[in-house]
């Protein structure tokens, strides 16, 4: 029955393996310049993790194997040097594993959070609320004008609490429901919340990053691909939290322009 | 016996007062409302976030706001007249209904004028959730999720108020309850005509509101049973 046990273990262990190690499910296509970075550390992340389950699965079906019919009740060995060299052991081989994983996501961490987009970066500013996604391109100007919370007036699609009467820098910002953005331009994206926190998550971007109440903040991305994507908010927010996304809609630069010429004609 | 005929007496007293107030009093006020200025620019709407409610209009024709809706020869829509002051109806609940739709993802109509204790149904007959929430001050503020297909909801308002609405699933609908202590009121159209209707004689102050343009008001006298009298009101305009 225990000889039985340990051959089952090693089946579910290989079974399980087999779909990753074949790729039966894939990724969703990836558009972003530097998406394959977060796909590389998915991957190195599986394989660290799957060896490690592999290795404790045998390791635990071997054992079970080799003394599932033990006849003699003796004394069971106990593990070499005891229980504080085990935990030492344990320690040091999950934390080996942590900070390997660390360093080999260095390169896709450091790429968001600690290098600042380029010089010619297309800045929009990206406000999340209860249930909704708006976004504001600054205009001709290139200035976005102040915003004022109680000039927020979402009757009047006024979602960002501009004040073009006296606010001369915002009287050409344009205020979108959809993120449109040209195809091979580096994207530097302004992102609070109105309200309570939220997430702007694009699976084809490889970009999820919360939005926290009262801090601005900021991601940076180059999407590659022209097409229309899914924005949804991955932060529980409410009771409108299912019905929370947007759209972004990657297009040639000169669809772009006539994009958001449109979009300055609706202001 | 005695009693049951004092009781048939106030009946027919009640009866007759009920239709000298229906019958004989048919002085009207009326007019029209228009905006003389600029108006602020009626936004496009854009719903793509809610497809099923994106699809009810089509690309030539997107939904706007409804801040300061014009009519041809600048009339001004949704706008509420009343009579503010000289009513002789306080208190005189109707029986009737008013009805909110949700339709498309916009209140209809956006201005829904009634009665202080008047019964309001509010309907959804988008496939889709909406939380109506009036943005009551003296009245009870509340909110009320509503899935598709449900039925309709019952609301009532027992302070007279300009109550703004807002749906808290789509933040783009927008609209006012006008709850009056008068049965004497309309909501203009786009053609921003108003008549109150069967008003006894007496002098009345008649008030004008307007989401975005404020209130005026002005005094008229109804001198005869059957007089019309004819007011206008004209709005000063403003850009934003």
């Amino acid at each position: 029955m225990g000889k039985l046990f340990a051959v089952i273990v090693i089946l579910i262990a290989i079974g399980s393996a087999i779909p990753i190690v074949m790729h039966t499910w894939h990724q969703p296509v990836d558009i972003s310049k530097d998406g394959h970075l977060i796909d590389e550390q998915l991957s190195d992340t599986m394989v660290e993790a799957g060896v490690s389950f592999l290795a404790a699965q045998f390791v635990l079906a071997f054992f079970v194997f080799r003394y599932a019919d033990r006849k003699d009740p003796g004394k069971i060995k106990s593990f070499p040097g005891g229980a504080k060299v085990m935990v030492a052991a344990a320690v040091i081989l999950v934390g080996t594993e942590v900070f390997a994983l660390g360093i080999m996501g260095t390169r896709a961490w450091s790429g968001q959070y600690f290098t600042p987009p380029g010089q010619d970066a297309l800045t929009i500013q990206s406000q999340a609320g209860q249930f909704a996604f708006y976004f504001r391109y600054p205009g001709p100007d290139g200035k976005l004008g102040p915003q004022h919370p109680d000039k927020i007036d979402e009757g009047a699609q006024n979602f960002f609490g501009l004040d073009p009467a006296n606010d001369v820098d915002s009287r050409d910002d344009i205020v979108t429901a959809e993120l449109g953005i040209p195809v091979d331009k580096e994207i530097r994206l302004l992102m609070h919340s109105k309200d309570v926190g939220h997430s702007f998550y694009v699976r084809e971007l490889r970009v999820q990053q919360d939005y926290v109440p009262g801090l601005d903040l900021m991601v940076h991305f180059t999407a590659k691909t022209p097409g229309r994507y899914e924005i949804v908010c991955t932060q529980l927010c409410g009771l409108g939290h299912y019905n929370m996304k947007a759209y972004l809609n990657v297009m040639s630069q000169s669809d772009f322009d006539a994009w958001l010429k449109q979009k300055a004609s609706e202001q | 016996m005695r009693s049951k005929n004092k009781y048939l007496a106030g009946l027919a007293v009640l009866a007759a007062t009920a239709l000298a107030s229906s019958m004989a009093f048919a002085g009207t006020i009326s007019g029209k409302v228009t905006v003389d200025g600029p108006t602020p620019k009626q936004k496009v709407i854009d719903m793509s976030k809610e497809p099923a409610c994106a699809k009810d209009y089509p690309a030539t024709a997107p939904p706007t706001t409804e801040t300061a809706v014009v009519g041809p020869g600048n009339t001004l829509a949704d706008v509420v007249v009343y009579i503010s002051a000289g009513a002789n109806d306080e208190g005189t609940v109707p029986s009737q209904s008013v009805t909110l739709e949700q339709k498309g993802c916009r209140y209809i109509k956006h201005v829904t004028a009634l009665h202080v204790n008047q019964d309001m149904q509010i309907k959804n007959d988008d496939p889709t959730s909406h939380n109506i929430h009036p943005l009551a001050k003296t009245n009870r503020e509340w909110n009320k999720s509503q899935p598709p297909g449900t039925p309709p909801l019952d609301a009532k308002f027992d302070q007279p108020e300009f109550i703004p609405v807002k749906c808290n699933i789509h933040p783009w609908m927008h609209g006012y309850f006008v709850v009056l202590k008068t049965n004497h009121f309309g909501v203009t159209d786009t053609d921003g005509a108003f008549s109150l209707k069967d008003l006894p004689p007496g002098k009345y102050t008649v008030t004008a509101w307007q989401e975005t343009f404020g209130s005026s008001s002005q005094d008229v006298t109804i001198g005869g049973a059957n007089e019309t009298k004819s007011i206008n009101f004209v709005f000063k305009g403003k850009a934003y």
